[in-house]
């Protein structure tokens, strides 16, 4: 009885001394690319006569390619030329429990590459979150990610603004988001010196937000 | 030979006419008086133009997505909707200049009006949507919410893009600030009806909060 009450015990430290050894299951690193606008929404007209909605879906498609190859786990909001209304677009990313989500668009204003994230006011997580406010529990991680966007992008050479916006499909959204706003690079003549439908252009661009990401997760301590 | 019948009707006629022309010469005579006085009642000085005063306007820079502070000297009425509408027409013909940093077409009659009404509580409002539908008591000093109707036009010629279009909208909001700081909430509307989006990207559907230019440059540095 005592040899039976020793040996379970043995047992039991066993067992609790593995479990606080053994690393935890680590949660799958995912990142959600929202190609905005598609189908009857083409967003703006771009000066090349492209419809922003093409572009954005170029640039998910390429950047997912990237993502990919490097080993993260990528879901898109959209894979063609289809509607997704932005309700829809955060039921995806909040579905995916994604570490970052990557809105793109594009537009001939401005120059470089513009930044937002949600405007909403930082607020305390909780168990039940209203729909319309959902990222305001994700605002300073929201921040800091576009942070990081913001680093890598400068150190490929780009010229970077950073903002605040109302958007309602961001808005929803339950994991850090920024929206990513692709524009012409300028010079100091405001001439256009990359445009938005140069290839090496898109590439650099994608290139830059993969190696953000790459650099969020390795900030996140995940595979 | 004429019967009498027709020597009667023949002078009755002639009569008529007489008495016609004469009338036709009095109406006539009394509408070159009326013309006369009116020109006698033509302004003879010019009319008076409100005195110059300083507005503040809150300039968006597309280049760096910045917005800065500038002072300009015009002619205001005194009425602070007109008032406030001839601001922010001066904004958007800045706007609307060949050189702009944030080039918008259409210039000052892109505004089509500026009402100012006493601003409801939004958390109230949140809370019991009912009570945003009381309409609120009138306060000399409380805040006010300023609706912008915009015109069609502007809408479809505004640039399509998340930076230009949010720069737009914080500018419009951080100049009526600027300028009647009892402005904490502007609702924006086009041709009268509340719009989903400017230009497809910065959202119309709420009602936004005015605050300081300063703040508004924290926002979007």
């Amino acid at each position: 009885m005592r040899w039976t009450k020793f040996a379970i015990a043995i047992c039991v430290s066993a067992c609790q001394f593995g479990a606080a050894q053994a690393p935890p299951t680590p949660a799958r690193f995912v990142v959600v690319i929202d190609a905005a606008h598609g189908g009857d929404d083409s967003g703006g007209t771009l000066s090349t006569g492209q419809p922003e909605k093409a572009f954005n879906l170029a640039l998910g498609v390429r950047l997912r390619s990237l993502l990919g190859a490097r080993g993260i786990q990528v879901v898109s909001t959209r894979d063609s030329d289809t509607a997704v209304d932005p309700d829809r677009r955060a039921g995806i990313a909040n579905h995916a429990n994604a570490q970052a989500c990557i809105t793109l668009h594009a537009t001939d204003a401005g120059s470089g590459v513009h930044l937002f994230s949600s405007s909403l006011a930082p607020a305390a997580p909780t168990h039940f979150a209203a729909w319309r406010t959902a990222q305001s529990a994700y605002v300073t991680r929201s921040l800091a990610l576009a942070g990081v966007l913001n680093s890598a992008l400068l150190h490929a050479g780009f010229n970077v603004t950073l903002g605040r916006t109302d958007l309602p499909g961001i808005d929803s959204m339950t994991c850090p988001a920024v929206a990513v706003e692709v524009a012409p690079e300028r010079g100091p003549d405001h001439k256009i010196t990359s445009a938005l439908d140069d290839p090496d252009y898109q590439a650099r661009v994608a290139e830059a937000i993969a190696a953000a990401l790459l650099e969020w997760r390795s900030e996140a301590g995940r595979p | 030979m004429s019967s009498r019948f027709q020597t009667i009707l023949f002078s009755v006629l002639v009569l008529a006419s007489a008495i016609m022309g004469v009338a036709l010469w009095r109406q006539l005579e009394r509408a070159h008086q009326r013309l006369l006085a009116g020109r006698d009642s033509a302004p003879t000085q010019a009319p008076q133009v409100a005195p110059a005063e300083q507005a503040t306007l809150l300039v968006a820079n597309d280049t760096d997505g910045s917005m800065i502070t500038e002072v300009q000297s015009l002619p205001l009425p005194k009425d602070p909707g007109a008032r406030a509408r001839v601001i922010l027409g001066k904004l958007l013909d800045l706007y609307a200049a060949s050189d702009g940093a944030h080039p918008v077409p259409g210039g000052a009659p892109s505004v089509a009006q500026v009402f100012l009404m006493p601003a409801p509580s939004l958390t109230a409002a949140a809370q019991d949507p009912a009570s945003a539908r009381v309409a609120p008591k009138l306060n000399d000093s409380g805040p006010e919410l300023a609706i912008v109707n915009l015109t069609p036009s502007f809408a479809a010629n505004h640039p399509s893009g998340l930076e230009t279009e949010t720069l737009t909208v914080l500018s419009l909001c951080g100049t009526l600030h600027a300028n009647f700081p009892r402005i904490t909430q502007v609702r924006f509307l086009v041709d009268g009806q509340v719009r989903a989006t400017l230009a497809g990207h910065a959202d119309l559907s709420h009602t936004h909060l005015a605050v300081d230019p300063a703040a508004a440059q924290e926002a979007h540095p």
